[in-house]
């Protein structure tokens, strides 16, 4: 499987916030996205999870048979998509259930991330650590190859980033991909990086830049 | 595609009978304006079970409208709406097991409870009948509407007003036939199978294009 993006551009509010930013993922293989803060870090893995439409480009997944990019990935953003009512175990059960091509069980997954006490306790009692890590359990009870994270390691503690890391190697020496925002460099071992940068705002006079 | 249905309809179905859910919120409000009509009418018996059914059918639409802002609003709020976008299932199904299990949890129990909302109103047993058949086939047709106004406004911080002046007018048909089906069974120069027929039509126009419209509005949404 391979996922290679062509000049994308994003586009939000009218301001164009990145262009031309290529890349290609193989199986196994590990992006880190960097930049400063409002430089569209979030935006790049909003588009390729499917919830933003990019302004120009082409996002391309190869040798995948008839899954659609939405059926092969995992999207872990700034929102938990925690549902607060639900216990944590709840949570991940339905996540198994929806995304299909299930994987651990619910308390597998949260045994993983260390979190096997909370597994019935509502989310909304969780701390925002803790949501994380169930958050980042759901990566777990679906099998999907392509890993979308942003900021995985925010308000995680250092054991917890320890997991993580091993988490991701984990996956992808079973073949997966992952594609993540930090801030934090040396988070992921060999990975590519891609650094996206604010386009200067073009000055007048200067000629119109070309859109793919 | 089943299992993803099946799977986001018992979340929700759960998600409503846990604490703020809105379970019992429109079945409450059903409740209110119904009892309330009587006390500001005074105790004209006939008067009461003459506009009965037209008493019952705008409280039921009224319930029906008051949880409808959560819809997708509770989900884009959360980051849920971003993981429902990556199932298998396309988005129409997604919308179709939100639909569904909404108006189990408003629809139906209004029409279930119609014929004890209808003794307060006066309603003769045939009336209470027809009520509880046309908001049984009318209801769906009020959530598939809405439910394209609540997928519009999703990303709207305070949508609730907008998405009622957005769907209230598309809304009116169904009114105008669910009430003049409740009235024809209860005497009167046409069938009730002439308005009840177009009530059911109406309602399965609304589960295509309500699904679709829905879909459609998530998709372009941001």
């Amino acid at each position: 499987m391979r996922l290679s993006v062509n000049n994308l551009a994003c586009e939000r509010g009218e301001r164009r916030i990145f262009a031309g930013v290529s890349f290609t993922l193989r199986a196994g293989e590990a992006l880190v996205i960097t930049g400063r803060n409002g430089a569209g870090k979030s935006s790049l893995l909003e588009i390729l999870a499917g919830r933003l439409r990019p302004a120009a480009g082409v996002i391309l997944l190869e040798e995948a048979g008839e899954r659609t990019l939405a059926e092969c990935l995992h999207y872990v953003g700034h929102r938990d998509a925690l549902k607060a009512a639900l216990t944590a175990e709840e949570n991940l059960a339905f996540a198994r259930d929806f995304l299909g091509s299930p994987a651990m069980t619910p308390s597998e997954a949260l045994e993983a991330v260390g979190l096997a006490h909370a597994a019935r306790l509502p989310v909304a009692y969780l701390s925002a650590g803790q949501r994380r890590r169930v958050a980042l359990a759901r990566l777990l009870v679906a099998h999907r190859p392509v890993w979308l994270l942003d900021e995985p390691t925010s308000a995680l503690d250092t054991a917890s980033q320890d997991i993580l890391r091993l988490l991701l190697e984990r996956h992808r020496e079973g073949g997966g991909m992952i594609a993540a925002t930090t801030h934090s460099p040396l988070f992921l071992a060999d990975a590519k990086e891609i650094r996206i940068e604010r386009r200067p705002t073009r000055l007048e006079g200067e000629p119109e830049e070309e859109s793919a | 595609m089943i299992r993803s249905f099946r799977a986001l309809l018992v979340r929700d179905l759960k998600l409503a009978a846990r604490v703020g859910g809105s379970g019992v919120m429109g079945l409450i409000f059903f409740l209110m304006i119904v009892t309330l009509i009587p006390f500001a009418l005074g105790p004209d018996l006939n008067l009461l079970s003459r506009i009965g059914p037209a008493i019952l059918w705008i409280a039921a639409l009224l319930a029906t409208l008051i949880g409808l802002d959560r819809l997708f609003q509770a989900d884009q709020e959360d980051g849920s709406l971003d993981l429902l976008r990556l199932s298998h299932a396309p988005l129409e199904v997604v919308v179709l097991a939100k639909v569904v299990a909404y108006w189990l949890v408003t629809g139906l129990p209004l029409a279930v409870a119609a014929p004890f909302l209808g003794l307060l109103v006066a309603l003769s047993p045939e009336g209470m009948l027809a009520m509880v058949a046309t908001l049984l086939v009318g209801t769906p047709a009020l959530t598939f509407i809405g439910a394209v106004g609540a997928a519009l406004t999703a990303s709207l911080r305070r949508g609730g007003l907008i998405l009622a002046i957005l769907v209230l007018p598309f809304m009116i048909p169904t009114l105008i036939f669910g009430v003049s089906a409740a009235n024809a069974a209860l005497g009167g120069t046409i069938p009730f199978a002439t308005p009840f027929l177009i009530l059911i039509a109406l309602s399965l126009i609304a589960a295509v294009v309500g699904t679709v419209g829905a879909a459609a509005a998530l998709r372009s949404g941001e």
